[in-house]
């Protein structure tokens, strides 16, 4: 090799490691330390939709304008993996003050006293803005660790069309079609390659408990002693019978869709393969985005059972951490961000329900764009989940009930088989919680 | 200067095995069958890595109304930037970009100081510490992500490197360290020892051999390691998530989950359009050195 050449290869070897040890200089640069001065609240949210983040930050610009002695930091947080991430900072002692999550995911934390008791810190207002039931999903033994502000129903979004070239009666909050009845009209709704309906149960639990509820499904019964047991009673088995009789008799549901997320049958919908879909509300949103010009979808009630239109919900919630040193001006912060008119602000964001009786009452939410009005109408019928307070849950949810759903709705056990197994290896599971 | 030192050396016996590799036994020729069979083989192994990354491409470019679409087109048919501006819009993804980039960067160059003279101890001296060491490596590889980041995090915290970049690099350093050592040993040993002895012969001291010697034939491993440290913390997401809380200093993995939602739920299009762009600095850098890492294996491999 000529020597010039030798030269400038290591030249450039060298200017590399240079460049490299500049970037870790650079990256090793010194933080600068907070001084004295106002209040410092660090508020993580996991707003992710565009419009869901920005009121976010307005509302927060908003507190900072008029609190100058109180300055809150939005974080934005994700939904991905959140779980480990508070873990981790509440074990570590670097837990945001104000947190944001869903009221499924707190049971662990409330238990392990990473969170707040709010009892004392809740203003009356909030208290009674609330109803009582939706408190129930954020109440952990005798304290209230998070304050519900945004719920969202499971309802049916329609191919509008369809459903009126079918003749089918199109249900309505007031008349829904029962189980029985919906039954009927996939049927109807089916042929030559089309379906009635498409269940994306990837995920089948929560779909599955909290829709079981309209029949009286309860599954996890707390007894005196506040322990829990699982027992698969009649009502359970009314809303998982109906699927798998959609997807295995009548064939009125398409199979392929069990295993898909609910965003990947959205082109079905579209692509007019699939009459209906059962969604949570706020996916109107991607279907406004992503709906071909003159697709007409309309919003229905899920069918209704012996309960009526009752279903489980895990709110949005916010909580501060109890290693917070700032436990009052935290609530202060929350108290403003869940103001009725910021509560409308926000559930428009994020295109779901607020908690609040009187941000629920805003005209703005009782529209018919985008069939706002039917998803409020079904405020009323919300109460928490079944599995939001039960100790183990996800682990009896992970390793029980998601592969036994899966082979029930698919065909390849039956009932009896999916009730023994969520029942028997599902109450060893919570024992281990529950010693 | 020795012949050793300049080079010459390793490039006639370079020649002469070129000349040997010529003779190929008709046993282990391959019969155009065998031949056409590999072709396909590799042709499939393309494609299947291929599809991902064009499906990607292709959905970056695609409106919201043809991302619902029941039959889904490779080609855009009304191909659009709105996704990427509205990526960019939403999410600080150059800054972002950056974060990573000097993570990896300065993660890859630690672990790669740190695990080439390690690599050579390993190698060089059969010791019982260098075969407990090299297993150590080995059962370090098993440990879930988990079960480490909460005493990691209580170690941070103590050396106040908590949401910081050096808390974080160090992580990276200490996450690609096993394996960047796994593999430079075996291209240590790849190096004949009776280089370093005739360099000794010659007179160059033991710095000087390494220096000279070893370290040009080990260069493509070095760059192969680097590349591996820094494509896994460019990637890397969970110790990113838990480690920096500050918006400013999130690197492009975590920013990307800010385009999902709860149950599945995602904004598909600016999603894969940040993708896209997270995916690019990995391609450029194995295009860069691909040629590098492939020509340096060749100079390097002296038969002994």
């Amino acid at each position: 090799m000529p020597r010039d050449t030798r030269v400038r290869g290591r030249s450039r070897a060298l200017a590399a490691v240079l460049l490299a040890l500049a970037l870790l200089l650079t990256a090793c640069t010194a933080e600068s330390g907070d001084g004295k001065g106002p209040v410092r609240l660090r508020f993580q949210s996991l707003a992710w939709q565009q419009e869901s983040v920005e009121v976010n930050r307005k509302l927060v610009d908003e507190w900072n304008a008029a609190h100058p002695d109180v300055q809150v930091e939005y974080v934005q947080g994700n939904w991905d993996g959140v779980h480990d991430q508070l873990l981790t900072s509440f074990e570590g002692g670097e837990a945001p003050d104000i947190i944001h999550d869903a009221s499924d995911d707190l049971a662990d934390f409330a238990y392990g006293g990473y969170l707040a008791d709010l009892r004392g810190l809740l203003p009356d207002r909030l208290k009674k803005d609330i109803p009582r039931r939706t408190w129930g999903t954020t109440e952990f033994g005798d304290g209230v660790y998070g304050v519900p502000f945004l719920q969202e129903p499971r309802v049916l979004i329609a191919d509008a069309d369809r459903l009126r070239e079918s003749g089918v009666r199109i249900p309505t909050p007031e008349r829904p079609w029962s189980w029985r009845e919906f039954g009927q009209v996939t049927e109807r709704l089916s042929g030559k390659g089309r379906y009635g309906v498409a269940w994306p149960l990837k995920d089948p639990v929560s779909a599955t408990l909290n829709l079981s509820m309209s029949a009286g499904g309860k599954l996890f019964h707390r007894g005196a002693d506040g322990k829990v047991d699982i027992r698969f009673g009649a009502g359970d088995a009314v809303m998982p019978r109906t699927v798998r009789d959609q997807v295995n008799k009548d064939r009125s549901a398409a199979r392929t869709t069990l295993g898909m997320s609910a965003s990947e049958t959205l082109p079905g919908l579209f692509g007019g393969k699939y009459a209906m879909v059962p969604l949570g509300f706020s996916f109107r949103q991607q279907v406004v985005q992503q709906a071909p010009k003159g697709f007409d979808w309309q919003v229905l009630p899920a069918p209704a059972g012996s309960e009526g239109l009752t279903q489980g919900v895990s709110p949005q919630t916010l909580s501060i951490a109890e290693d917070s040193p700032h436990k009052k001006e935290a609530m202060a912060f929350i108290d403003f961000l869940l103001r009725p008119a910021n509560m409308v602000r926000l559930a428009l964001g994020d295109w779901m329900l607020p908690t609040g009786t009187q941000a629920l009452a805003d005209p703005a939410l009782h529209t018919t764009e985008h069939d706002w009005a039917t998803g409020t109408a079904l405020a009323r019928h919300l109460s928490p989940a079944p599995a939001q307070t039960v100790r183990g849950y996800p682990e009896w949810k992970d390793k029980i009930a998601t592969p036994a759903l899966q082979e029930f709705y698919s065909g390849a056990i039956g009932l009896r088989e999916l009730r023994g197994r969520l029942e028997e290896d599902g109450n060893l599971v919570l024992a281990r919680y529950q010693r | 200067m020795s012949p050793l030192l300049t080079g010459r050396k390793a490039g006639t016996g370079r020649k002469a095995r070129t000349g040997r590799a010529t003779h190929t036994s008709p046993a282990t020729r391959t019969s155009p069958a065998t031949r056409a069979a590999q072709y396909a083989a590799l042709l499939g192994y393309l494609v299947f890595l291929a599809v991902p990354f064009l499906w990607l491409l292709s959905t970056a470019f695609k409106p919201a109304r043809e991302l619902g679409s029941l039959h889904p087109t490779w080609i855009p048919k009304d191909p659009t930037l709105e996704n990427f501006r509205q990526a960019f819009d939403e999410q600080p993804l150059l800054d972002a970009a950056w974060n990573s980039f000097v993570t990896a960067a300065s993660a890859s160059v630690v672990a790669v100081l740190l695990a080439t003279p390690l690599a050579y101890t390993i190698a060089r001296r059969r010791t019982l510490l260098s075969r407990l060491s090299t297993a150590w490596v080995v059962i370090s590889q098993a440990f879930p992500f988990v079960l480490l980041i909460i005493p990691l995090f209580l170690i941070l915290k103590e050396l106040r490197l908590i949401d910081s970049r050096p808390g974080l690099i160090m992580v990276y350093v200490v996450w690609a360290l096993p394996f960047a050592l796994w593999m430079l040993v075996g291209y240590v040993r790849a190096v004949p020892p009776e280089l370093e002895e005739a360099a000794a012969v010659d007179g160059a001291g033991r710095l000087r051999t390494l220096v000279f010697v070893t370290a040009p034939l080990l260069a493509p491993g070095i760059a192969a390691t680097a590349l591996f440290a820094f494509v896994s913390a460019w990637n890397e997401f969970f110790f990113a998530l838990v480690l920096l809380k500050s918006p400013e200093k999130q690197t492009l993995p975590v920013v990307l989950t800010h385009f999902l939602g709860a149950e599945g739920a995602a904004d598909l299009g600016p999603l894969a359009a940040a993708a896209l762009l997270a995916t690019l600095p990995s391609l450029v850098l194995f295009a860069f050195l691909q040629r590098r890492i492939t020509s340096g294996l060749l100079a390097g491999a002296v038969k002994s």
